[in-house]
């Protein structure tokens, strides 16, 4: 990022006032956007927590204290549905980082041919709405789907149930989601598109078989762009509900195994109309991720390799 | 064989494998287009074909007759069954009736009904009529083509200021534009549904077209980075000839940017286009508001019992988009690849 550091002492001229004035005039209605939509709201959210506001109930407006965050710590629906949230989350994450990483590996790979196509087709699945995305998935899971189908034929006498058994709806879930892997898969291909030659050629002059050279090159290289998937994947994940919404209209089927955290907060606040416990479980939400973030970020000086200081 | 052989052969294979493995990613379209063609009754039956199809039957003396396929010495005929018996049935042969009935020893219930493919086109108008497709079709339009409009026109904006001024704070400014990437979106919710609903724009589309007119983070980051990459001497030039900022922006930055902008109003579009949840929230009241996201769930609660029908109003619903991306799909490309990198 090019920040330019203004001597705070110097007066400006009048050519740099005037630069600043319309340079802010530019930004403005990301400015007011900001305010108005984000920083606002989210101080909203957390003055929310110490109040009383419901759209369902007329009850007068008043400071309750800490009475919602107590509500919180009692309430077994919430932590159970955080469970959930975070059973898929350990399910999910490696997948969505790992799979569209090495198909960028084989499609970029000189021993593909036809890279432009597949990157094409495989992208292809990411403009599908989701709602369609799921409901093609609903009838492809289905008790007699294609996916049972090619199970029996691979010798699975009894292929599972998916969307209707508790300890098979998660993996059909991610089955789901990696259909929008598309996206994933072009930023791994832009990463690896980045590296420079040279170092690949330096390290075949050094005699790195394959596996050395994606170790000790390909990795490290592409360690800001994996950093990158998986913070915005984690922050993805942690809010995780549409799809079980549309599958399974809300109720958490089957058996509650998808009574996701943000589909309780949804029903919270949108169902039962109650504001400020909704913001309260959002607050929540908000402090897990950004716990989860910061740590990330922590453990990042590890392990990712930056080329250029900035 | 040589070396060189060896390698053409080791691609192919890796290129038939990788081709293979497209083909399976992609076969849920396949299984959504054969089952939107289906009838009810089909999909009902075990052991039905792959494609589209119906029983076949034939008329007999003014009466319809199911078809099966029936061993008959050592080879497979197909025959109407129109006398059903326990151990016995009889048959007719539906290309030479005048033969009469052939008796057949053994129990028709373990026979396979014989199919004829028959793809019910019929669903689709029927799908279009039951969920008011034409109107839900208006709508997302009309979301979609005002919301990109607003987000591309703000985002230019903003992303020049970024781009091409320097100002007290742009730095931190911008870290914190791209910080609102990284932000859940469930922590603005409730007061923004709030406050939405104290001023009554919930239940119209206001909720869903204003905030696009006040810029988003992937579409200023993207243009920022590609206004930058415009040599700073063509501004200039443009500056000494009398033009003012506004001037410069629409007549040396914004046909530069050709690019960029284009990718940044389809991503937009096709975002708005695909976007559930916002509808979902501010619209739910007012079914002849909706756009065909929620249409489309609404509709799968209705009637899971024909399958056939959610395909097809699928089918329908994913055309724009998909069609939209096989168009432009070198625009959408660059667009994913820079926001992608340079993080």
């Amino acid at each position: 990022m090019t920040a330019v550091r203004m001597p705070r002492r110097v007066p400006m001229s009048r050519a740099a006032r005037r630069e600043t004035r319309h340079g802010f005039l530019f930004i403005l209605p990301w400015i007011i956007g900001f305010i108005a939509f984000t920083a606002l709201p989210m101080a909203a959210t957390f003055v929310f927590t110490f109040l009383n506001i419901s759209l369902a109930e007329a009850e007068p407006l008043r400071f309750v204290g800490l009475d919602n965050y107590r509500r919180l710590l009692g309430d077994d629906q919430a932590w159970a549905a955080l469970g959930v949230t975070a059973r898929f989350a350990l399910m999910w994450l490696p997948v969505v980082v790992a799979l569209p990483f090495l198909l960028a590996l084989a499609v970029n790979s000189r021993g593909v041919r036809g890279g432009g196509l597949l990157r094409v087709l495989l992208f292809m699945p990411y403009v599908v709405p989701f709602v369609a995305g799921a409901l093609i998935w609903q009838n492809m899971l289905a008790a007699d789907g294609w996916i049972n189908s090619a199970l029996r034929l691979l010798g699975v006498a009894h292929p599972p149930s998916w969307l209707n058994d508790p300890a098979w709806v998660t993996p059909g879930l991610v089955l789901i989601g990696l259909w929008g892997l598309g996206a994933g898969l072009i930023v791994n291909l832009a990463g690896l598109r980045a590296i420079p030659a040279q170092l690949y050629d330096a390290a075949l002059i050094d005699g790195a078989g394959w596996w050395r050279r994606l170790r000790h090159v390909t990795i490290p290289m592409m360690s800001p762009v994996l950093f990158y998937t998986i913070i915005l994947a984690v922050v993805e994940v942690m809010q995780y509900f549409l799809v079980p919404l549309v599958l399974f209209d809300g109720n958490g089927d089957p058996g509650g195994a998808t009574r996701f955290f943000n589909l309780y907060l949804y029903q919270t606040f949108f169902t039962f109309q109650e504001m400020s416990y909704g913001s309260t479980l959002a607050w929540l939400l908000f402090v897990i991720t950004l716990a989860v973030t910061l740590l990330l970020f922590r453990l990042s000086r590890r392990w990712v390799h930056y080329t250029s200081e900035r | 064989m040589t070396p060189h052989a060896a390698r053409r052969v080791r691609v192919a294979i890796l290129t038939i494998v990788m081709f293979g493995v497209v083909a399976v990613f992609l076969s849920p379209l396949a299984q959504m287009a054969l089952t939107s063609l289906k009838s009810e009754r089909q999909i009902s039956q075990a052991y039905a074909p792959l494609l589209p199809s119906d029983p076949r039957a034939f008329t007999y003396q003014g009466r319809r007759y199911d078809v099966y396929l029936v061993p008959v010495g050592g080879e497979v005929r197909e025959l109407a069954l129109v006398e059903k018996g326990r151990t016995e049935s009889g048959f007719v042969d539906p290309d030479r009736p005048q033969d009469g009935v052939i008796t057949w020893q053994g129990s028709w219930r373990a026979l396979r009904p014989s199919w004829t493919l028959a793809p019910q086109w019929s669903n689709y108008a029927d799908v279009w009529n039951l969920i008011d497709f034409p109107r839900l079709l208006f709508n997302t339009a009309a979301i979609a083509l005002i919301g990109t409009l607003g987000t591309v026109l703000s985002c230019t904006l903003v992303g020049y200021g970024f781009a091409r001024f320097r100002f007290p704070g742009r730095g931190p400014l911008f870290t914190l534009l791209i910080a609102t990437i990284f932000l859940p979106t469930t922590v603005t919710l409730i007061p923004t549904y709030t406050v939405f609903a104290r001023i009554g724009w919930v239940g119209t589309w206001l909720p869903l077209l204003v905030p696009a007119f006040f810029a988003n983070a992937y579409s200023v980051f993207l243009l920022r980075q590609y206004f930058m990459t415009i040599p700073r001497e063509m501004d200039e030039a443009a500056a000494i000839d009398g033009a003012g900022p506004l001037r410069t922006l629409l007549s040396v930055i914004v046909p530069q940017a050709w690019p960029a902008i284009s990718a940044v109003t389809l991503f937009n579009f096709v975002y708005t286009w695909n976007d559930y949840f916002t509808p979902l929230v501010y619209l739910s009241g007012r079914p002849d508001l909706q756009p065909l996201q929620v249409g489309l769930a609404a509709f799968n609660g209705l009637y899971t019992h024909n399958p056939a029908y959610i395909q097809a109003g699928t089918m329908m619903t994913i055309a724009v988009p998909v069609l939209l991306f096989a168009c432009f799909q070198r625009a959408f490309m660059r667009g994913v690849m820079s926001t992608g990198v340079d993080k």
